[in-house]
């Protein structure tokens, strides 16, 4: 009855979808992203014509540990920047199972209350075994979310641990979410993601060990700033983000103010076209690691001699580095 | 990179509060490779379709327990064809009478798996029909 014979997704041509997307199509943006998401050819002909659309949007990540309050946070902070006439778009990333490549994404539900929004658009993403805590494609999928028009991109990471700090490549304002009895004060003064963030925020403040968290965290936060020389110094502030009775919930206006506040410190100075610039030589690392490795698994395909490196590997007749080498010196004339 | 991945809403739509089966059925997705978004309960037609456009999703899946499949499923249908979903699989599965099955098929649904069903019935029905 349904099943037409004609093909939905990528039916459009890139041009097309990039036009459409950027007069605020939804429909373009969704089949925009599933393209890049996708890695192939048209995915990249896309963002090539995008580019010359830069949004304009304030993005900002969230991060933190699995089962922090990410995503709850981020249902009422869309509910302040809505009320403040501000348009939203929100990526959330959640992990790709190692075995199945499935992935059950749920961040998606804690915001089912906007999904009515016309000026809301979210999008959950898997992922699909990139490490750092987003997806390969995030920074594309942020791309076209800020071409939407949207006025602020917010970025959840999947549940992150102490190393997965590509937000900060992605995100121009980075929050770090925290729950009381994480840890005591040595742990907030490693390296890592506890370095990563403008503003650490302690959710589920109605919890035994608050007051303690957030003290032993602000003492952190300054043992620091002297090497520093830091212009902005991180906020720590309390939330209750879930709560039964929702009178109790409680921090979010604070949280947003303290976003624009880093804002407007990043883009009264020059502090931006930092972020900015880092956002894109990442950006453009990637894709020349990514291009030069198709480049160099399309030329060895059919040849045999990946199955042959792997065997002299095993027998101990050379080792990853040589091979790398010799096979670079093929192909890139190096 | 180059993977082309099948994404399915799983939801349950008005007051009904029974989510094990959808869980199971979310679950049972992502072991087989799919990327789902769960969407829960206590969902609106109007919301769920939302979601599917954001999404780009492939397939729809709603499980129903408390007898309101009637109520809503015509809605749901409704609410895809206002966005133009022509091309994404509606799947029905839950606890309902046998003879509601072509009810539900004639107002637009593509499968009805009821309780009782094989799960490898559920994932080569959508594997051979999407897209």
């Amino acid at each position: 009855m349904k099943r037409t014979a004609i093909p939905r997704k990528h039916a459009d041509s890139p041009q097309e979808l990039v036009e459409r997307l950027i007069s605020g199509d939804r429909r373009a943006a969704a089949r925009a992203i599933t393209l890049v998401e996708k890695g192939a050819a048209p995915g990249t002909e896309l963002m090539k014509r995008l580019y010359r659309h830069m949004g304009r949007s304030m993005v900002v990540g969230i991060t933190g540990a699995g089962g922090s309050g990410k995503s709850s946070l981020i249902n009422h902070m869309i509910h302040v920047l809505r009320s403040q006439g501000r348009r939203v778009g929100v990526v959330a990333v959640d992990p790709t199972s190692p075995f199945s490549g499935g992935a059950l994404l749920g961040d998606r539900l804690r915001f089912q209350a906007h999904s009515m929004d016309e000026g809301v658009y979210i999008r959950s993403m898997a992922s699909r075994g990139y490490l750092g805590g987003l997806a390969r494609a995030t920074t594309d999928v942020v791309r076209i979310i800020e071409a939407m028009g949207n006025d602020v991109v917010i970025v959840e990471t999947l549940g992150a641990g102490q190393d997965e700090v590509d937000i900060i490549h992605v995100a121009q304002t980075c929050v770090l979410v925290l729950t009381p009895g994480m840890g005591d004060d040595i742990q907030a003064m490693k390296a890592g993601i506890m370095e990563i963030a403008d503003i650490i925020v302690v959710n589920k403040a109605d919890l035994d060990g608050a007051e303690t968290c957030l003290r032993s965290l602000e003492a952190t936060v300054h043992y620091g700033l002297a090497e520093k020389d830091a212009d902005w110094i991180p906020r720590v502030m309390p939330t209750v983000a879930a709560s039964a009775r929702s009178e109790d919930v409680r921090g979010i206006e604070d949280l947003v103010d303290a976003i624009l506040a880093h804002q407007s410190y990043l883009r009264n100075g020059t502090a931006i076209h930092e972020v900015q610039a880092k956002r894109v030589e990442q950006e453009l690392g990637l894709v020349f690691r990514d291009e030069i490795q198709k480049v160099v698994f399309k030329g060895l395909k059919g040849t045999g001699k990946k199955r042959r490196y792997i065997r002299a590997i095993l027998e101990g007749r050379t080792d990853p580095y040589s091979v790398v080498e010799e096979v670079l010196k093929t192909f890139l004339k190096v | 990179m180059g993977t082309d991945k099948i994404k399915v809403i799983v939801s349950k739509v008005g007051l009904d509060g029974h989510d094990r089966g959808a869980k199971v059925v979310a679950s049972l997705l992502k072991e087989r490779g799919m990327e789902v978004v769960y969407l829960g309960m206590y969902q609106t037609p109007e919301g769920i379709i939302k979601a599917a456009v954001d999404e780009d999703a492939d397939v729809i899946g709603l499980s129903y327990l408390s007898g309101e499949h009637l109520v809503y499923t015509p809605k749901i249908v409704d609410e895809m064809k206002r966005y133009g979903l022509d091309d994404v699989l509606l799947i029905v599965g839950g606890s309902f009478p046998p003879e509601d099955i072509e009810v539900m098929k004639r107002m637009g649904v593509d499968e009805v798996f009821r309780g009782g069903s094989l799960t490898s019935s559920i994932i080569t029905y959508i594997t051979e029909n999407v897209r």
